[in-house]
């Protein structure tokens, strides 16, 4: 459907993107995701004909957009990461201009305006001027705009910044039916929002793509660096001991943290992690070693973004802007990881009063 | 295009713009012709035309600062970019949108020189030439408003440099009387001119070797020039004044006369700023 080929933009000195080349199939939905400053929003604009291209094409659906533009951009609706719209006019207004310039008429239009309102959900504003409505509803007019003359491509640009939580979840609903029918592209610089909903998740950093692939296989990738790790109320050469006597931990860490409990990393060579936690669950209780918590890290897609991202920026030396995010989604990162905990703890709390019967039986 | 022209329509009548536009201009309109064709009792509509074309000055810029800046800074630019459109569609449609607001005034002021013919005699036929030729003549400004409009995204700012660039132009005929009209000093101003050429170069397409190259080609064939033949240079300046008025060419309308090179002069200018507008906004694609 999209072919894109060798594509550089250059701003004098500046390479914002730099050789990229991929291809999209019909009928999925694509995540485009990277840091700030990453080359997102410039692909995009090459991509629907907003911007040109120092080096290479873009074709779509067989038309390059350079080339035949007209062509090209009637198969697309774009929406910019700002919705382009006419703050001193109505959505119905707005539609229409749009739905004109896309080549539609008549009844077609009428019918077409009313399908995109109901299918985003403005018939309660369609007749409000735009400059007072909610930022949410302002993404949805833009989104409808894009959705005009039913293109086979929908290109969003970072469609759920800046909105609360409930429109984050409406928008990502109405993305998630666009993708039955349409071939829908978003970026995003939100992790765990490309992961709920991308079939499947392009990685740029620095205007490279470092990864395409399904967030499944991403994981994977990552698999081989699964960690498991503990807190016990015990000291550091009796944990050791335990350890040692264990076949299935290959190599850990410790950290004292005072107050009698030490907090163990271990790493995982073969098996799943399942596994591990039970068998140092046991051999804890055995000891009569209390665990005061137990967790399991997998690889998310998170670790895979940072290892991907984060090797590029070793390579090419720190960017600010890079490091901002990075921070951010580490926080991301351990804000999920104490809900892993809990829940851990939880069942932890559950096996515990199963545990107890069965040593007392013994 | 139509979709453009229709839209920018909707988009003038639902703000002050064209309102405040039209009525300027009748209010001037209004006025002229009642101190010539009323108080004085003067026969000729014309000469009230020739009174209101300063007050283009005002409201021209008025009426074009927002065409381009406000798609810009609003960022609608880029929904214009996405949409199956040409950037010549766009401006064209917008330039259309422009001459039709200016028009529904026109149409009402040239029914003026009917009223007045029921009063006397009045020579209709040098009346409906000047206000042809003064449509025209608004249309050529219009278009280097669009023209400024496109270089910033600043409303005001697009005011601000086309107001002077119209005075300027208003004035110049005038201003020609007391530049230098020596050789030496027509020659120096021509090579100050292609330095400011230069700039201008430099800031439209950021492209320095570009500007350089066309500003030193430009002084080396005006010294060249100089040296070979300075009398070609004699009250030169003065001339050139004089010719890129667009003002100076309306008062030959006035006189009575339809000057057909005075109306290919004025389409030129449309072609030429509407050129220059396409260019504008092709080149933030390319920046």
């Amino acid at each position: 459907m999209i072919t894109v080929e060798h594509l550089t933009k250059r701003y004098g000195d500046f390479t914002a993107v730099n050789n990229l080349s991929f291809e999209i199939e019909e009928g999925h939905v694509y995540g485009f995701l990277g840091p700030n400053g990453a080359g997102k929003s410039t692909t995009m604009n090459i991509m629907t004909g907003c911007l040109s291209a120092t080096e290479g094409r873009v074709r779509i659906g067989g038309y390059d957009i350079f080339e035949e533009p007209d062509k090209a951009k009637r198969l697309m609706g774009y929406l910019p990461e700002q919705p382009p719209l006419y703050m001193n006019e109505t959505p119905v207004e707005y539609l229409k201009f749009v739905g004109e310039a896309k080549g539609l008429k008549g009844r077609e239009l009428a019918e077409q305006i009313e399908k995109v309102i109901s299918q985003t959900k403005l018939e309660d504003v369609r007749n409000r001027l735009i400059s007072k409505l909610s930022k949410g509803y302002r993404q949805r007019v833009g989104i409808a705009q894009a959705l005009l003359g039913n293109p086979k491509v929908i290109i969003l640009d970072e469609p759920t910044v800046g909105l609360d939580p409930l429109q984050i979840i409406e928008i990502r609903d109405l993305i998630g039916q666009l993708g039955q029918e349409h071939t829908v592209i978003l970026s995003s610089h939100i992790l765990s929002e490309v992961q709920a909903i991308c079939e499947k998740v392009l990685i740029i950093a620095k205007g490279k793509l470092v990864a395409f692939d399904k967030p499944e296989n991403l994981e994977k990738l990552l698999m081989a660096s699964n960690t498991v790790s503990f807190i016990a109320e015990a000291k550091t050469d009796e944990i050791d001991e335990i350890l040692k006597g264990m076949w299935v931990a290959a190599d850990w860490q410790m950290k004292d943290m005072g107050n009698g409990s030490t907090c163990v990393e271990v790493q995982i060579e073969q098996g799943e992690a399942s596994n591990l936690c039970r068998s140092i669950f046991f051999a804890f209780a055995k000891e009569g070693k209390a665990l005061l918590e137990l967790t399991s890290k997998k690889a998310n897609l998170e670790d895979v973004f940072i290892e991907l991202t984060e090797s590029d920026i070793a390579e090419r030396g720190l960017t600010e802007s890079v490091l901002e995010v990075t921070e951010m989604e580490e926080k991301e990162i351990k804000e999920q990881k104490t809900v892993e905990k809990i829940i851990i703890k939880e069942e932890e709390y559950k096996m515990d009063g199963t545990e107890e019967s069965g040593v007392e039986d013994k | 295009m139509i979709a453009v022209l229709k839209h920018e329509l909707s988009n003038y009548f639902h703000s002050l713009t064209a309102y405040i536009f039209g009525a300027f201009l009748l209010a001037f309109v209004g006025i002229g012709a009642m101190i010539y064709n009323i108080q004085q009792a003067v026969a000729n509509f014309e000469y009230v035309l020739s009174f209101v074309s300063l007050v283009f000055v005002v409201i021209i810029p008025i009426l074009t600062m927002r065409v381009i800046a406000e798609e810009r800074k609003q960022k609608t630019d880029q929904l214009l970019y996405s949409l199956p459109l040409t950037t010549t569609q766009v401006v064209i449609g917008k330039y259309l949108a422009l001459l039709v607001i200016y028009l529904i005034p026109l149409c009402l002021v040239s029914v003026y020189p009917l009223i007045f013919a029921q009063y006397g005699e009045v020579y209709l036929l040098t009346s409906y030439g000047s206000i042809a030729a003064f449509f025209i003549m608004g249309a050529a400004l219009i278009s280097i408003g669009t023209f400024i409009s496109s270089l910033t995204e600043n409303q005001g700012f697009a005011a601000g440099i086309a107001i002077p660039v119209i005075l300027l132009n208003y004035y110049s005929v005038s201003l020609a009387e007391h530049v230098s009209s020596t050789a030496f000093g027509s020659a120096i101003a021509l090579c100050v001119l292609s330095g400011l050429l230069g700039v201008v170069i430099r800031f439209l397409t950021k492209n320095e070797n570009v500007a350089y190259v066309v500003s030193i080609v430009l002084i080396a064939v005006v010294c060249i020039t100089y040296f070979m033949d300075n009398a070609v240079f004699e009250g030169l300046l003065p001339k050139i004044m004089t010719k890129l008025s667009l003002f100076e060419r309306f008062y030959t309308f006035v006189s009575g006369v339809f000057d057909m090179t005075a109306i290919v002069y004025y389409l030129t200018v449309i072609a030429f700023f509407l050129f220059l507008s396409v260019q504008s906004l092709e080149k933030r694609r390319y920046n």
